[in-house]
């Protein structure tokens, strides 16, 4: 791993309602450094939450708590709206799983993409747009000047997504969190979108989150694996030792994945045990 | 009638478009709807227990007069010849003589719809200026104390009588304080000086140099319209709240957070972009039924509009003089329904082919 570009130590997330507390997130701690970290888990298990968390986009009932939440230098948790709001997108961008509905309907694409440059950079409409154009060249859109006034109901779920993934990289980001970024694509333009984010972390040195429940596909595109189980990480792994999981719950995920050649019986049930949601230890 | 008329209106612009161009068929589908309106109040003046007979002669004449009339009226006509001359007289604008003023129809509307117009446009400013605002700082506020009181003061403005609202304002602002004019459109010793152009005598006024009309006119309209436009208000802004509410959950507005933007930002460049159609459809609405039916605003306030014209007519069974009021307010929810439908393709792209 090379330097950590993120370091998130104990991080904790409560949802604080009359009736109850709920803790979504408990004692989470990785490093991203420029690489691919996936983050997998069930329904639930609050891997979207970390993603969120880490740009403080949840819901005014969340409290985010955390020993360390450390990015380029800054203290996430100690900066003020108005300084967050310079990191979000120009230093940490975050790709959603459905372009159907993380793009406005009513906005071209091109104006979107645009907007994202001129949030955080004060230049002229002409000069953004141009630099708009260059950005969806990138992203393997073959005729941009077209696209540029299209809406998003005018294109496909793997255009939207190469144009969300424009969207996001036109500020340069250091850290893109995509959040289960191919789940709503069919699997040829599913591999376009992977190949993009992996050249964006091979050639721009980027740091990638990648929330994902696909074990399959993290295990052969992602560096490092974090498991997670009812709000904490109950394994860390390397992607290409997976198969050499030691936590009950990571086997018998792994269990349950069916297998091309096998026999086609019936495939193994997770046996849940009351002791894999029991709080782990705290790292320093 | 609304109902139906706008379910007639929604079905024939869908037949039709995919038949013809876009101009073409809207051009088509009028027509049918006013066709069909047409259709509706000729029915509509078949059944009602008024006879026009009798309307005309009283019932002390003899029967030899009674047949007379008859058949001057041409009822003694095939239903389809009748039909033929009711959408004749119509189009030409010929609705007959009032029996209440004893001048044409058409001259009494020409003189009351404006009054009415000028009113409502300026309650449904006031409506949706103010609701429109105030309900999108409710979502953005999501139930926290201006929430609460945002909608505890609405919910009041929607749930007050109108006109009780109005004698409450006419004995505070008019009696006590004097910050508004007393009732009709003008003071009484400025009536007669304006002759109408528009009909509209905010703008006669301007037009024509009379200033000091100009003033007393408006003295004298802020408060009914505002008081006219407290219910829009209040709805209005409910319903903006509420959409505001749907849109500020959907996923594109953390993309927009993601970008960098600040949550005021999201609300004006992109969440405000996706409620307009549903805001055109309701202050369409609202405005239509403010030209219908201001009868007690303009009741409380001697405002010589159109709803209280209506009213006086129906109360003599006028049925000239209510048939074209029908016939109008049937042609104006067209109207707003037309412009509904052109705004949703400026908003909306998704609506365009």
């Amino acid at each position: 791993m090379t330097d950590p570009i993120l370091s998130v130590r104990n991080l904790n997330v409560t949802y604080l309602s009359s009736r109850a507390t709920l803790n979504a997130v408990r004692n989470v701690s990785f490093d991203i450094g420029r690489e691919k970290v996936a983050i997998v888990g069930e329904s639930g298990s609050g891997k979207s939450t970390v993603g969120r968390a880490v740009v403080r986009l949840l819901t005014p009932s969340a409290k985010i708590t955390a020993d360390r939440m450390d990015f380029e230098g800054k203290n996430l948790l100690s900066l003020s709206e108005r300084k967050m709001q310079d990191v979000r997108g120009r230093r940490i961008s975050m790709i959603l799983q459905d372009p159907k509905y993380s793009l406005n309907p009513v906005v071209t694409v091109g104006e979107q993409v645009t907007e994202a440059y001129r949030v955080h950079n004060k230049v002229p409409h002409k000069e953004a747009k141009e630099r708009a154009l260059a950005q969806l060249a990138s992203v393997q859109i073959r005729d941009p000047a077209h696209v540029y006034d299209l809406y998003p109901h005018e294109v496909s779920g793997g255009m939207g997504q190469r144009i969300m993934i424009a969207m996001m990289l036109i500020p340069e980001p250091s850290l893109i969190i995509a959040d289960e970024p191919t789940s709503a694509l069919d699997v040829t333009v599913k591999l376009q979108v992977l190949a993009i984010l992996d050249d964006l972390v091979r050639d721009r040195g980027i740091g990638l989150m990648f929330i994902s429940h696909d074990l399959n596909l993290v295990q052969s595109f992602c560096d490092r694996v974090l498991i997670m189980y009812a709000g904490q990480v109950v394994e860390e792994l390397r992607g290409d030792e997976l198969g050499d999981a030691k936590h009950d719950y990571t086997k018998g995920l792994l269990a349950s994945l069916p297998r091309i050649g096998d026999r086609r019986g019936r495939l193994s049930v997770l046996d849940r045990k009351d002791s894999w949601s029991m709080p782990v230890e705290k790292r320093p | 009638m609304r109902r139906g008329l706008e379910a007639m209106m929604i079905s024939n612009a869908g037949i039709l478009r995919t038949r013809f161009g876009t101009g073409l068929s809207l051009v088509a589908s009028i027509l049918v709807t006013l066709f069909g309106l047409l259709a509706l109040t000729f029915v509509i003046g078949r059944v009602m227990p008024v006879d026009p007979v009798l309307a005309i002669i009283g019932d002390e004449a003899n029967q030899e007069t009674y047949n007379r009339v008859y058949q001057q009226l041409g009822l003694d006509q095939p239903i389809y010849v009748q039909f033929f001359r009711y959408v004749s007289d119509m189009v030409q604008g010929n609705f007959g003589v009032a029996i209440l003023t004893g001048k044409p129809v058409i001259d009494d509307i020409i003189r009351v719809f404006p009054a009415t117009v000028e009113l409502a446009t300026l309650a449904i400013i006031f409506g949706a200026g103010v609701g429109i605002p105030l309900g999108v700082y409710a979502a953005t506020k999501r139930d926290r104390l201006a929430d609460h009181i945002i909608r505890f003061l609405t919910l009041i403005g929607y749930s007050t009588p109108v006109f009780w609202l109005g004698l409450i304002g006419l004995i505070l602002f008019y009696a006590k304080l004097g910050w508004s004019g007393g009732t009709g459109r003008v003071e009484i010793y400025y009536t007669g000086i304006v002759q109408p152009i528009t009909g509209f005598l905010l703008i006669d006024s301007a037009i024509t140099g009379e200033w000091d009309v100009f003033w007393s006119a408006a003295r004298n309209i802020w408060l009914p319209a505002v008081i006219l436009g407290t219910s829009s208000m209040a709805y209005i802004s409910r319903m903006t709240r509420s959409f505001m509410l749907e849109q500020l959950s959907q996923e594109y507005v953390i993309t927009a957070r993601i970008k960098g933007l600040s949550a005021r930002q999201v609300v004006w460049r992109h969440a405000f972009l996706n409620i307009r159609v549903q805001l055109v459809t309701i202050v369409a609405l609202a405005y239509g039924s403010l030209l219908e039916g201001a009868v007690l605003i303009e009741t409380v306030f001697s405002w010589p509009g159109f709803g209280a014209y209506l009213t006086s007519n129906l109360m003599i069974g006028d049925m000239n003089a209510v048939m074209a009021c029908v016939l109008l307010v049937g042609i104006l929810f067209i109207g707003l329904n037309l412009l509904s439908d052109i705004l949703y393709r400026v908003f909306d792209p998704r609506t365009r082919s």
